[in-house]
């Protein structure tokens, strides 16, 4: 298994994915830097207080963990509904499967080396991100590796999903299903809040039962809640259009919900090599 | 813990008895029985469709037959251990493209378990004996179609397998490189190798296999020794000048028909052909043309896959294509 995750992150290094996204992060990292301190110089010559800027800082610093959790995202389905079918397409896994590998640990290294990989690159994007934004503006959420840590689990559950996929489905079906099934989980927390707000059983319901087969939406929840500073919580808690927005949490996930997306990628993995045991290559 | 397959000499490399897959409703193999021996060269025919590819994929643990038994070096079809002793070249040979050939050959003895300190020295030995030496520190995705059938008859040579299974090993190769392959399969099998070679190039298989199998519709139609499976040797002789009646005459060297003014007999070995040259001129016959040997596997194999097919522009032929 680890023969085949090395293998993975090499191809990731080789195939010069891994460049492209550390220069995209690079460039987004430098704008949001320039952007802030643009921001946060104008709000302080008009005479904001400080505790304004911290406010209007942690909002930008969300809008940027949801366009970026959306491109980790899109990299996990990008990344992972290839990874077993192109591989079974081309010939390239079935002269490895010959040698004494088991179809489990291949598929495993697979998911481990692309895991590593978005992993990776969450962490180092989203903390460079974060402290580049302290930096300018001095505001740093309560705890900076909370919400980063949100962001990779979020896109780990994601590519578990394409991995899973792809040893059924071509590579773009796979992704398209992720990516839909992904922005419908989202839209289904987003109505599951709006349903609580108005006491709206059905709305929750659907969202609850979107939790269960999708739990992404519980990881945006620990995004937002982690970079929200503590007297916009205390401030905003209880106010309705706090309650029904998607960029407002008063708390971080459950545990529960947390301990069923470990269960639910365990899984959805056990299904992906018993699925892969069973096909004919 | 994979287990390592216990090897014993005297067990055939293949052995498989009775070996069917279903896919849905076509029976791509019904009831395939063979064994192949150590240092042996083995010959898989067959058309298109009749079952090569599938059985390949039974031995090596790829697909799951539908019923059977089969063993490879000892072990049941499918055992991982006993996949650190097969060498395998797909017909289908896709390697890492963004690898470079030496690290396809590493990561192969990885995988089938080679020590660390041996894998380096076996992928360059491999390299040497496929002609790939001097491109061992390039990229495989810049290699052409015949150097990523070479690079992949190396992977299957890694190592010094007890069992080579080549599935259309030179279907990319120009014909040095064909020549090349043949040297290879039978230093394989001097060095105790057995070669399990999957090909519908009949002039390949005839040159370098010590037995052969035909299969047809998922069925061995003929199998055994090269000499065997072709069949006896033949005497044919474009005659004028002779009629039925003579036929007596030369009937001491074998029994004689004649068609027009084609005299054939069969069997008769090439050794007689000067005395019934010299039987037929002393009756009087003009002689202008004498072929002896036997037929070639193109001709058996076309007579034994031909049979039940009706000939080609006939209209139960146009349906099946």
């Amino acid at each position: 298994m680890l023969t085949i995750a090395r293998l993975t992150i090499g191809e990731a290094a080789r195939r010069r994915v891994l460049w492209v996204l550390v220069i995209l992060a690079a460039i987004a990292v430098s704008l949001t830097a320039w952007g802030v301190s643009t921001l946060v110089a104008g709000a302080r010559d008009r005479g904001l207080s400080e505790l304004e800027i911290k406010f209007a800082v942690s909002q930008i610093l969300i809008f940027i963990a949801f366009m970026f959790g959306f491109v980790l995202v899109m990299t996990a389905a990008f990344f992972g509904s290839p990874a077993i079918a192109t591989e079974l397409e081309s010939g390239v896994a079935q002269a490895m499967l010959a040698r004494p590998l088991r179809r489990s640990s291949y598929l495993l290294g697979r998911w481990l080396g692309l895991a590593i990989v978005i992993a990776g690159y969450a962490a180092a994007s989203g903390l460079l991100a974060i402290g580049v934004v302290g930096l300018v503006s001095g505001y740093l959420p309560p705890d900076p590796i909370l919400p980063v840590a949100y962001l990779a689990g979020q896109s780990l559950v994601l590519l578990s999903l394409t991995v899973l996929l792809s040893t059924r489905l071509p590579p773009i079906a796979g992704g398209a299903i992720a990516v839909v099934a992904y922005g419908l989980a989202w839209m289904a927390g987003v109505l599951g809040k709006i349903g609580l707000a108005l006491d709206a059983p059905s709305l929750v319901s659907v969202s609850d039962a979107s939790r269960f087969l999708l739990p992404t939406d519980a990881f945006w929840q620990g995004v937002v809640y982690g970079l929200e500073p503590s007297f916009v919580i205390n401030a905003a808690e209880g106010e309705f259009v706090a309650r029904t927005s998607p960029f407002f949490a008063a708390n971080g996930p459950a545990p529960a919900i947390l301990i069923w997306a470990l269960v639910w990628t365990v899984l959805v993995l056990a299904l992906a090599v018993a699925q892969l045991r069973r096909r004919e290559l | 813990m994979i287990r390592m397959p216990r090897l014993s000499l005297d067990l055939p490399a293949i052995e498989v008895t009775d070996l069917r897959k279903r896919y849905g409703a076509v029976e791509a193999l019904a009831g395939l029985t063979m064994s192949v021996g150590r240092g042996e060269v083995f010959g898989f025919l067959g058309p298109n469709g009749a079952g090569k590819t599938t059985t390949v994929k039974l031995l090596l643990g790829l697909a799951r037959p539908t019923s059977g038994s089969g063993k490879v070096l000892g072990a049941p079809l499918g055992d991982l251990g006993t996949r650190r002793k097969v060498g395998y070249l797909p017909e289908l040979f896709r390697y890492q493209p963004w690898l470079r050939a030496r690290e396809v050959l590493t990561l192969h003895g990885e995988l089938m378990g080679l020590p660390r300190s041996r894998r380096r020295p076996a992928a360059d030995e491999a390299l040497q004996v496929v002609g790939l030496a001097d491109r061992a520190g390039d990229v495989v995705g810049r290699f052409s179609k015949g150097m990523q059938q070479r690079l992949g008859l190396g992977a299957a040579l890694l190592g010094e397998p007890a069992l080579v299974v080549l599935d259309e090993p030179t279907s990319a190769l120009d014909p040095v490189g064909r020549v090349d392959v043949r040297g290879i399969v039978r230093s394989a099998a001097d060095r105790g190798a057995a070669v399990f070679l999957n090909s519908h190039l009949l002039s390949e298989v005839e040159q370098v296999c010590d037995r052969v199998a035909i299969l047809d519709h998922g069925r061995v139609v003929a199998s055994g020794a090269l000499d065997d499976v072709l069949g006896q040797a033949e005497t044919v002789v474009r005659v004028s000048g002779l009629g039925a009646g003579d036929l007596s005459a030369v009937e001491r060297f074998g029994p004689p028909t004649l068609e027009g003014e084609v005299l054939t007999i069969r069997p008769m070995e090439e050794a007689g052909v000067p005395d019934l040259v010299a039987q037929l001129v002393s009756m009087g016959a003009r002689i202008h043309e004498v072929r002896s040997g036997r037929s070639s596997l193109e001709q058996r194999f076309l007579e034994l896959v031909a049979r039940d097919r009706p000939p080609a522009g006939t209209p139960s032929a146009q349906r099946l294509r």
